[in-house]
């Protein structure tokens, strides 16, 4: 951990460099760095700049609300917001287990989300500077420049996510901020046409992803020194864990383990997530810092998502992503600082092979008829309290909300999966300013190598959306007293 | 023309005395968008969405009596702006989230919405601060959507013979109150089975624990527009000699 860069002793006689906002991410936040007279970066930081406040608005209202009122936190996996308060109204309506149908039913929209999710970060987000480099021409360094050079990997990318969007349209009852998950159960199930609608292209869609898995390997073997090496630090991870060891994104025990390998707690109830996790606040940034208690927070910070799921999985219950899984652990494993698994960058490979798992598990979903049930919802008794956490594209994600007697909530606390990699992601940028931008003169290409490090944890930023990496940006040069010397502009076209 | 008969929009419109210009209208086939009327409660000439242009002058046309002769216009750019810019209104003084609101697709303000073509609220929005109502164990009051259309105090009178709900305070101030010491639900009498629970047009009056269970695509105003399903519903005398209350008008 570097952590000395995270504050400089005397920023006052430092020139301050800002990436605002960063681009090709969901959301907006920004980099500060803090550079010395020789160009040295003395302090960088990730900063969250919005403030959603849903915690606070959802207050008061009646918990049947809460699964299609708290997934608008999010236009890109609304689904893994409405899945996770849904978990919790279970609880709340005292159901501990749903009907067979209901939960698979919950499960193939799930995968939607996943398959979509990472189809859209890996090809249109990250794909445009992992094939042409990360201080390639910015005027090509799109998804238009891609689909222009890689026609047929583009392609792939577009209808790999529109399959994704598909299954929840059919699941979900639209594309984007569907309705069907209640507490207890669902509204709907699909009929025999929606079923045949999504196997005809299924088996295509996995070919794909298996494609996206090996083109994501091979991006990282041909780039190995640089791929290897990026923004790479050695962190704890956190994921949910299927009883047997599986990697299950819907449903789990929460499994942690340090930098090590060593496991710190296993199978532990999510109910219990209080008693493991903290989280700090900093004042330089709207999203707060958790930490594994037993640690505190200046160690105790982790990293979640596809590396930490896929790394700390017994094994992967669909046979070509467990064979991708056992490839991507044994890959330059052993190696002083080698290895995929404690890549930055290896996170893009593990993205793929979780997107191949999805496909697979669609598969399998649309091949049992208890998608087609009729018994959609159970009733128990009402309790006070109900948890829901599930494993969302981008990581762990936490509902806890407590309903009082007139069903109205009291209070309720998300951690949503950015939340938990904030310290990751300023380790990363901290070490590829001090590895690539440390001395020297600072030019788009290598501010773009900031960038690079936060896209590969694909974060949430808040929930906007925005249109395909022509974020305006504008790059300040300040000298020790904040005179503007430099200024590198970005306009709406994407053009410097 | 005959002697029962008026122009809407240019078409001759039969009518029986006694009848108003909307309960004809709508029995003959011609739309006149409208919030707060009813087809079996009085009309009662609050929203001011149904208002027409009748020989120069604006008026309601749930309580303009049908007179021989009249030249009603109706489907207007002049009028449509003025209805649209009544609902925007509506849309702006309460706190209206459909996103989140259970009767979001049964909601004859959001039909309407649409089918009037409000794109935006067009006013600044109030964000009045009203708490909703959760103490009756099984019924939720919302008052964040409340457009006074006065159609529950309607219903709970005049049908249910309890009269829960009466208007309070004037003007800006106007808002819907419950009559109970407490000013509570749960200090009332009203039933899961009054009239009072059906009829609200916004998501107010909520059966609680009801949360999206009808699915999209096969709530109210899913298939075909609000316009649409007006004319389909819309009571008429029957052809042979059968009985149509909502028809009767008074004398």
């Amino acid at each position: 951990m570097i952590s000395q860069l995270e504050t400089a002793p005397h920023p006052e006689t430092l020139r301050r460099v800002a990436i605002e906002p960063i681009s090709r991410v969901e959301g907006h936040g920004k980099v500060t760095l803090l550079l010395d007279e020789d160009d040295h970066v003395r302090q960088a930081r990730l900063h969250i700049v919005e403030f959603r406040g849903f915690e606070k608005f959802v207050q008061g209202r009646p918990f049947w609300e809460i699964p299609v009122m708290v997934q608008r936190l999010c236009g890109i996996c609304p689904v893994s917001h409405h899945l996770a308060a849904s978990k919790a109204m279970d609880q709340i309506v005292g159901v501990d287990h749903l009907t067979p149908t209901a939960e698979k039913l919950r499960r193939l929209m799930h995968y939607g989300q996943i398959l979509q999710s990472h189809a859209l970060h890996f090809f249109h987000l990250s794909s445009p500077d992992l094939l042409f480099g990360f201080d390639s021409d910015v005027a090509k360094r799109n998804i238009v420049g891609v689909a222009a050079e890689y026609p047929d990997i583009a392609r792939q990318g577009v209808l790999l996510r529109k399959f994704g969007q598909e299954v929840i349209r059919i699941t979900a009852g639209k594309r984007v901020h569907g309705t069907s998950a209640i507490p207890g159960g669902v509204n709907k199930n699909i009929s025999k046409e929606e079923r045949d609608f999504l196997l005809k292209d299924i088996y295509q869609i996995i070919g794909w992803s298996r494609d996206a898995v090996h083109l994501a390997a091979r991006l990282f073997q041909q780039n190995l020194d640089l791929y290897n090496s990026f923004g790479r630090f050695r962190a704890h991870s956190l994921s949910l864990i299927r009883a047997d060891g599986a990697m299950d994104l819907y449903h789990g025990g929460l499994r942690a383990r340090d930098m090590d390998g060593r496991t710190l707690f296993d199978h532990v109830d999510y109910g219990h997530y209080r008693d493991h996790l903290g989280e700090q606040v900093k004042s330089w940034s709207y999203m707060k810092f958790p930490f594994f208690r037993d640690m505190g927070p200046d160690t105790g910070w982790y990293r979640v998502g596809p590396l930490a799921r896929v790394t700390q999985c017994d094994f992967i219950p669909t046979p070509f992503a467990d064979h991708e899984r056992r490839d991507f652990l044994a890959f330059e494993r052993g190696k002083p600082d080698g290895g995929a698994a404690g890549a930055t960058l290896g996170y893009h490979w593990a993205r793929m092979i979780e997107m191949l798992h999805a496909a697979e598990l669609i598969k399998e979903l649309l091949h049992d008829d208890d998608l087609l049930g009729a018994d959609l919802v159970v009733t128990g008794e009402r309790r006070e309290r109900g948890i829901g956490v599930i494993e969302a594209p981008r990581g762990t994600l936490i509902h806890d909300y407590q309903v009082d007697d007139d069903d109205l909530v009291m209070t309720a606390n998300l951690i949503v999966s950015t939340t938990h990699n904030n310290q990751a992601m300023n380790e990363a940028i901290r070490q590829v300013a001090r590895q690539h931008l440390d001395g020297r003169k600072l030019t788009e290409g290598l501010l773009n190598h900031i960038e690079v490090a936060v896209r590969a944890f694909d974060p949430c930023l808040s929930c906007a959306t925005h249109a395909l990496g022509k974020m305006p940006l504008e790059v300040e040069l300040l000298d020790a007293e904040g005179s503007r010397l430099d200024a590198v502009t970005r306009d709406l076209q994407g053009f410097c | 023309m005959t002697d029962n008969t008026f122009l809407l929009d240019g078409e001759e419109i039969p009518f029986q005395p006694g009848q108003t210009v909307i309960q004809a209208a709508l029995a003959a086939g011609g739309y006149i968008p409208h919030l707060c009327y009813h087809p079996e409660f009085k009309p009662h000439g609050s929203c001011k969405v149904c208002t027409v242009k009748v020989n120069g002058r604006t008026a309601a046309s749930c309580t303009l009596p049908a007179q021989a002769g009249l030249e009603v216009e109706s489907d207007t750019d002049e009028i449509n702006d003025l209805r649209r810019t009544l609902v925007q209104m509506l849309f702006a003084e309460g706190n209206h989230f459909c996103p989140s609101c259970e009767k979001s697709g049964n909601c004859t303000l959001q039909a309407l919405g649409y089918d009037l073509g409000v794109m935006t609220a067009g006013f600044r929005h109030f964000f009045p601060d009203r708490p909703v109502d959760a103490s009756h164990p099984d019924i939720l009051l919302d008052f964040n959507r409340c457009i006074l259309c006065e159609l529950c105090v309607r219903a709970s009178c005049e049908v249910d013979d309890k009269c829960v709900f009466a208007l309070s305070g004037r003007g800006l101030g106007k808002h819907l109150v419950v009559n109970a010491e407490s000013g509570l639900l749960a200090d009332t009498d009203i039933a899961l089975t009054d009239k009072a629970m059906e009829v609200c047009p916004v998501g107010v009056i909520l059966k609680k624990r009801v949360g999206f269970a009808q699915p999209i695509g096969q709530r109210r105003y899913d298939p075909e527009p609000i316009s649409a399903q007006a004319l389909r519903d819309a009571p008429r005398p029957p052809a042979g000699a059968g009985h149509c209350a909502a028809c009767e008008v008074e004398e």
